[in-house]
């Protein structure tokens, strides 16, 4: 091989490989298409889906999908107020999500409680499942939530291993 | 009983070597909810089937049970709107209308004809937009994905005016007792009225999507069939009733807020179906634009709040630099000027007002129903008791009336039809 | 017909009506709670065929304790009304209006889950908005709210009803 056409592959694979590590690819690939569960509860639902709706758009993200299935689903959006009654409920979809997942908690009431401070609320999510990124709000605007979501890529991209 | 192969058949030679078989006809129960795509919000349904068939169906409610009628007995009387508010998230401004409503017939007192049309405007702005959301989940539910995006496109518009209005998108706590928390800002008409103008068209698209569609039609005609003497036995108000015929309408019948001065229809259709619940639901948006239009034309200057100093909020606010804030005027008239004004500002915003003993049953036509407010005072500080009767807590029982016999997939579009907002239904 | 041709009109049959704020009120005793429902629906002047509501409130002080109160409708004459009965705390139990009006089965559940009061003759009383297993009745007065205190800025505050406004 001549000298130039050595150099001619070279220019071709630097224009059209990328070297990477396994864990950043594979990091990169999780948190370009978080696939939420179908968890709305209360208001902080209705702006979840006006967030995933057309005028913020949740698709740019590939999030579009709300698996209503949690074993198909990999981030679970706690959007709304936890009842005592809804919390073994919370819990078993929690467990049936496969690894590797996420939690986002949605709204105040599902980050501590929210103004609801009584016996009908469970005051914080983070009692019954490890929650990632907390969503202040009453309820959060649908930017607010779609700015956690990308602090959330953040933390995935950090992660240094594959599992 | 069972669906299927017919008795004489069982045993009979049906092809060559292969005998009819009747399996295990025994009925099924299932499970859909509380977390299901198809359920409006929370709401867990135990389906005994038969095959395909439903014989029986139990909704099971309480997942989202927030003790909101608790909590307004340990807060004073003003702070009781923002728990209300977020009862029926959907229609927020209605729970704050029947509350304060309700608390100002125990005052005694009424709101100043500005702030009651103004009320009725973002009350029937409100209907609109949880029309549309209702009009967006059930078309996400029956398979017409693209009824979501407009139908959440077309709120956006109108959440952005109770952003100006209010300055919240949803649970806004505006409505107050003995009015409003401040008054419209200066360019609110041109906005509502360039929107409104936009809206009927936008109506006319979203029918000529799903009103000839025959995959519409067949999900939903025929279905679900609750007629006016089982609606009325159970007590079922607001679309459901008036789509089996019986033109019942709060703001018909028993006016409040200065709705007799508009014109307006109440849309009724006689099928008692999801279809006809549809169409009403569809002329009922028409109805509110119309009712918009007439409140912005008629709007009548003055107060936004009683002018009492024992019972109205005492803040003032005004534009600041950075938005909203605390009028200047008014921080140094307390500070400085008057110390009566500095005491009453205290006193009214740690303890709040003092209501006279008594209760109150105060009915509004929220977008679902009938939604009462029951509220008993003891002459004291706090709330003693608040009851919301809330109108999906009401339609829900009637479900199984109308899903036996269907098929499954008719539980999704009934479900759909009765518009239940769990937030109302468990409070 | 006005709320006080509404009210003259019950007094004929009822003792104790009360007409305040706009607002007709019959109280009767216990044991006269079906009958007066089954009056009012079927009297051929009043026709209160829709039952809106059916509330509790819990005066600890009083006797009788617990005050049910039922909303009445007539949508023929357009009229509101209410029929109030007091349950003494040792014997919290009426009988079920699910026969007079289908539409009172699940506020009577609602006020078995918060009150405690038994209906004679429900044809399934259980637990509808709380927990199955849930013991006490939330919205009598001596149950607690159950908040907890929150931490606020390094101090804690305490839950709402141990603030002593």
């Amino acid at each position: 091989m001549t000298d130039l056409e050595q150099r001619a592959i070279e220019e071709e694979v630097k224009r059209g490989v990328l070297t990477t590590t396994l864990a950043k690819a594979v990091n990169w690939a999780r948190k370009q298409s978080l696939w939420p569960v179908t968890f709305g509860l209360a208001c902080c639902a209705i702006e979840m889906m006006a967030a995933g709706a057309g005028h913020h758009d949740l698709a740019r993200w590939g999030m579009e999908i709300f698996r209503a299935s949690p074993r198909q689903a990999d981030l679970m959006i706690v959007a709304g107020r936890v009842s005592q009654k809804m919390a073994p409920v919370l819990r078993t979809i929690y467990d049936q999500m496969p690894e590797p997942k996420w939690v986002v908690s949605m709204g105040v009431c599902a980050s501590s409680g929210g103004m609801f401070n009584n016996y009908g609320v469970v005051q914080g999510v983070d009692t019954i499942v490890p929650v990632d990124i907390y969503v202040p709000g009453c309820p959060p605007r649908p930017e607010m939530l779609m700015y956690g979501i990308l602090r959330l890529h953040e933390k995935i991209s950090k992660r240094g291993t594959l599992t | 009983m069972a669906a299927g192969v017919p008795d004489e058949l069982d045993g009979a030679q049906v092809g060559r070597g292969t005998k009819a078989q009747r399996l295990r006809d025994d009925l099924l129960v299932v499970n859909m909810g509380p977390q299901h795509p198809s359920t409006h919000g929370v709401l867990r349904l135990l389906l005994t089937l038969d095959g395909e068939t439903i014989v029986d169906l139990k909704p099971i409610v309480g997942y989202l049970h927030t003790g909101i009628e608790k909590n307004t007995e340990y807060r004073t009387w003003q702070q009781g709107v923002t728990f209300v508010t977020r009862a029926d998230y959907l229609s927020p401004f209605f729970n704050e209308l029947a509350y304060c409503l309700s608390v100002e017939r125990l005052l005694g007192i009424e709101a100043p004809p500005r702030a009651q049309a103004i009320r009725v405007l973002v009350c029937e702005l409100n209907r609109i937009a949880s029309h549309l959301v209702w009009l967006a989940t059930t078309g996400l539910e029956l398979g017409a994905i693209s009824m979501m995006l407009y139908g959440f496109r077309e709120r956006e518009r109108i959440l952005d005016i109770f952003e100006l209005i209010s300055g919240l998108r949803m649970n806004h706590a505006y409505i107050r007792i003995g009015g409003l928390r401040m008054d419209l800002p200066d360019d609110t008409d041109e906005r509502i009225r360039g929107y409104l103008k936009e809206l009927p068209r936008r109506f006319d698209e979203y029918e000529s999507l799903l009103t000839g569609n025959p995959i519409w039609l067949e999900r939903n005609r025929g279905i679900g069939i609750l007629d006016a003497g089982a609606a009325e036995r159970l007590g079922v108000t607001g679309p459901m009733l008036r789509a089996a015929g019986v033109p019942r309408d709060v703001r018909k019948d028993e006016p409040y807020s200065g709705y007799e001065r508009y014109q307006f229809e109440v849309p009724t259709r006689t099928e008692a179906d999801c279809f006809a619940r549809y169409e009403i639901r569809v002329s009922e948006m028409r109805e509110s634009v119309g009712i918009c239009e007439q409140v912005l034309d008629s709007l009548p200057a003055g107060p936004v709040m009683i002018e009492d100093p024992k019972l109205r909020w005492p803040a003032q606010l005004a534009v600041g630099p950075d938005g909203i804030g605390n009028d200047e005027g008014y921080v140094r008239h307390i500070m400085e000027d008057s110390m009566e004004a500095l005491i009453n500002h205290f006193k009214m915003v740690t303890q709040g007002i003092r209501v006279p003993a008594g209760e109150v049953y105060m009915p509004v036509e929220s977008p679902r129903g009938e939604l009462g407010y029951y509220v008993v005072s003891d002459g004291g500080i706090r709330p003693y008791r608040v009851r919301v009767r809330d109108p999906s807590f009401c339609n829900l029982p009637a479900l199984p009336e109308m899903t036996r016999g269907g098929l499954v997939a008719d539980v999704v579009a009934c479900t759909a039809s009765v518009d239940p907002v769990m937030g109302g239904v468990d409070r | 017909m006005t709320p006080e041709e509404l009210a003259d009109g019950l007094r004929r049959r009822f003792d104790d009506v009360l007409l305040a704020r706009g607002e007709v009120t019959v109280t009767v005793g216990r044991d006269e709670v079906l009958d007066a429902l089954r009056a009012l629906r079927d009297d051929a002047d009043l026709r209160f065929t829709f039952l809106a509501d059916v509330s509790c409130t819990d005066w600890p002080g009083r006797d009788p304790r617990i005050w049910m109160a039922y909303h009445l409708r007539s949508p023929e004459r357009n009229l509101r009304g209410r029929l109030k009965v007091g349950l003494p705390e040792d014997d919290l139990r009426v009988a079920s209006a699910v026969e007079v009006f289908p539409a009172a089965d699940w506020q009577e559940r609602e006020i078995y889950d918060f009150f405690g009061v038994t209906f004679d003759g429900h044809p399934d009383l259980r637990r509808i908005l709380m927990p199955e297993d849930w013991v006490g009745h939330p919205l009598r007065k001596d149950h607690p709210l159950g908040g907890v205190p929150t931490q606020y800025k390094g101090a804690f505050v305490p839950p709402p009803d141990e603030r002593g406004l």
